[in-house]
């Protein structure tokens, strides 16, 4: 089947970029094939930092999760001290899952197959009568829980790597690390994610939704009803107000295959831009917030922080939108056309009920299955999935826009362009 | 004497409880008018200050939507404008209209306080869009109040029976 792959580089196979006539093609191969999906395995997903989970979901001692990551079952835990780790979800003895809830706390795991025991440290603590294995079995370590390669963490965000020599997470995270402190530093209490995460499925390959996250073209087109319900709620005057804050508008490539949009967005952000509907209450509450905000972090980074909307995507598979609420949403393929996706919602901790309130509705009016947007999300991803039927007669798809622009705006494609080099850096090199 | 009438001042006396088969009718005709994209007739079937809740796969049936992630947290106008977008050609995932067919079923009466009678049904709706047929299961919960003489939902409680969402991937039609 490798041979499908070939010819090799020289003829651009998946992504030809043309710096003098402006021109960057993705063939739709990328999307369809299996063989690319293998490969992304192999070289993408085994060789990334993978986003693992939020330090407010393990508040305790000895608290655990479970979750699929990069297609494996993992355990995401505290020791005793706190010390936080992550373990194949696999028992060593015949491969059934250890821990089967998908959170609790726990200072031992048992496996309900055969039994098999285990520390919350991983270690092998199974008591068998004497003679039924050799004396110094498991002293090696050999039946322990395998951990996984590496897990570090950035600023409450928990990363592991199936790769034990990759980079330092935060070398890898390069300039998305701005981007996360500015999210960080929203509430002087820390973050948290609120109960409950969105678990669905998309008909479509995962990189649509890496593209359809900072996509800053399509808001118009494809959400023309989720714009007409904020003129509904704001009113008309959000017509002016996109015309003017449509300078502010920004595609940055953080490097290594990260990037954001950052503009300024017509509907209200929880921390700190009130909107009409929100009354005089909401008002003063977000006065408040941008007063705290300038004087805890200054007043160029409390503008950002209360005033601009990103939507940053981390290679290869973490999005995370600083807009009308916060959502972590992280997707992985099943097939090359099927991916699965979990997205939280994150907010300040302490926040009052009121602004929770504020947040969780501005989340659901536009993100999620539920909301006014993101089933149109779907609906456009799934479409163009079943469009690259055709891609032997209409190969390649057009991430051109703005390319000659010294400074990219939004809604071009610049933000896209930096997720396809590295992609195609590494799916090249593997070969 | 209309049932608004009985409740007392204080607002503490339950609401007069009606036959099983009145509540079935009631969500059997509520169901149709889903299956046929009748949307406005379904929205009035709702009272002024009502509320529409898809709390996530898994939830426990008294979650609050003011602290924890839900897919859908309607109140009555945002619910108003889920109907008003539902029936414009923009609403992309559902336009063409999917074929829908719900079943209810296991109609019961659980009690009845101040606000109204509460009711639970099992549900299977079917949507069928693109040749590929989803399948969404649970129980919902309902508060129906007599006004006027008329049955009017109060709160409605959709809880999936379902781990996640998959491979639906949204609730873009009304469960």
């Amino acid at each position: 089947m490798a041979t499908l792959l070939a010819p090799r580089r020289e003829s651009g196979r998946w992504v030809q970029e043309d710096q003098q006539a402006g021109l960057f093609k993705v063939n739709r191969e990328a999307f369809t094939s299996a063989d690319v999906l293998a490969r992304e395995r192999e070289v993408i997903f085994d060789r990334s930092w993978l986003y693992l989970g939020h330090a407010s979901e393990l508040k305790n001692p000895n608290d655990y999760l479970t979750r699929r990551v990069g297609g494996r079952e993992l355990i995401f835990n505290r020791d005793r001290k706190g010390t936080y780790q992550a373990f194949m979800n696999t028992c060593p003895h015949r491969g059934a899952q250890v821990a089967r809830e998908p959170c609790g706390n726990a200072i031992s795991f048992k496996c309900f197959y055969h039994g098999w025991a285990f520390n919350n440290n991983g270690k092998f603590a199974t008591r068998s009568p004497v003679g039924t294995y050799p004396e110094d079995f498991g002293q090696d370590g050999s039946v322990d829980l395998a951990r996984v390669p590496r897990i570090d963490s950035y600023r409450g965000f928990f990363f592991i790597s199936y790769d034990p020599d990759i980079v330092a997470l935060s070398d890898y995270l390069a300039g998305s690390r701005e981007v996360i402190d500015l999210l960080a530093d929203h509430s002087p209490n820390g973050m948290e994610i609120i109960g409950g995460a969105q678990e669905y499925s998309i008909r479509a390959n995962w990189k649509l939704l890496v593209e359809n996250s900072n996509d800053g073209f399509h808001a118009a087109e494809t959400h023309e009803t989720y714009f007409g319900y904020l003129i509904a709620e704001v009113g008309e005057s959000i017509l002016d107000d996109i015309k003017t804050l449509s300078q502010i508008s920004a595609g940055i490539d953080l490097g290594n295959g990260h990037a954001m949009v950052e503009t300024r967005a017509p509907w209200g952000r929880p921390i700190a831009r009130s909107i009409a509907s929100w009354g005089e209450q909401g008002k003063a509450d977000e006065a408040r917030m941008v007063a705290e905000l300038q004087q805890r972090v200054g007043p160029e980074r409390a503008l950002r922080i209360a005033d601009r909307d990103r939507n940053m995507g981390i290679f290869p598979n973490l999005v995370i939108n600083d807009i009308m609420a916060v959502t972590v949403r992280t997707f992985y393929p099943e097939t090359p056309s099927l991916m699965n996706v979990t997205s939280w919602a994150l907010a300040p901790i302490g926040e009052t009920p009121q602004a929770r309130k504020r947040r969780l509705d501005n989340f659901l009016e536009f993100l999620g299955p539920g909301g006014f947007a993101t089933p149109d999300d779907v609906e456009a991803l799934e479409s163009a999935q079943r469009g690259y039927a055709a891609a032997k007669f209409a190969p390649w798809n057009d991430i051109s826009r703005g390319m000659r622009r010294e400074q990219p705006r939004a809604d071009d494609e610049a933000q896209m362009r930096a997720f396809w080099r590295e992609w195609n850096r590494r799916m090249e090199d593997a070969q | 004497m209309s049932v608004t009438d009985a409740v007392k001042p204080e607002g503490r006396a339950a609401h007069p409880v009606r036959s099983r088969a009145d509540y079935e009718d009631f969500l059997f005709n509520e169901a149709a008018l889903l299956d046929e994209w009748r949307l406005d007739e379904w929205f009035a079937l709702f009272a002024p200050g009502a509320t529409y809740e898809v709390p996530t796969a898994g939830s426990a049936v008294d979650v609050q939507s003011d602290s924890a992630l839900f897919y859908i947290a309607d109140d009555y106008a945002r619910l108003g404008h889920r109907v008003e977008r539902l029936k414009k050609p923009a609403a992309h995932a559902e336009w063409p209209r999917s074929n829908c067919v719900r079943l209810v079923g296991n109609v019961r009466i659980l009690g009845s306080d101040a606000d109204g009678v509460q009711i639970t049904s099992t549900f299977a709706t079917y949507r069928s869009k693109h040749n590929v047929t989803d399948t969404y299961v649970g129980h919902t919960r309902y508060t129906i109040a007599e006004i006027d003489g008329e049955l009017r939902i109060r709160a409605k409680r959709v809880l999936l029976g379902m781990n996640s969402l998959t491979p639906h991937g949204k609730i873009s039609i009304i469960l």
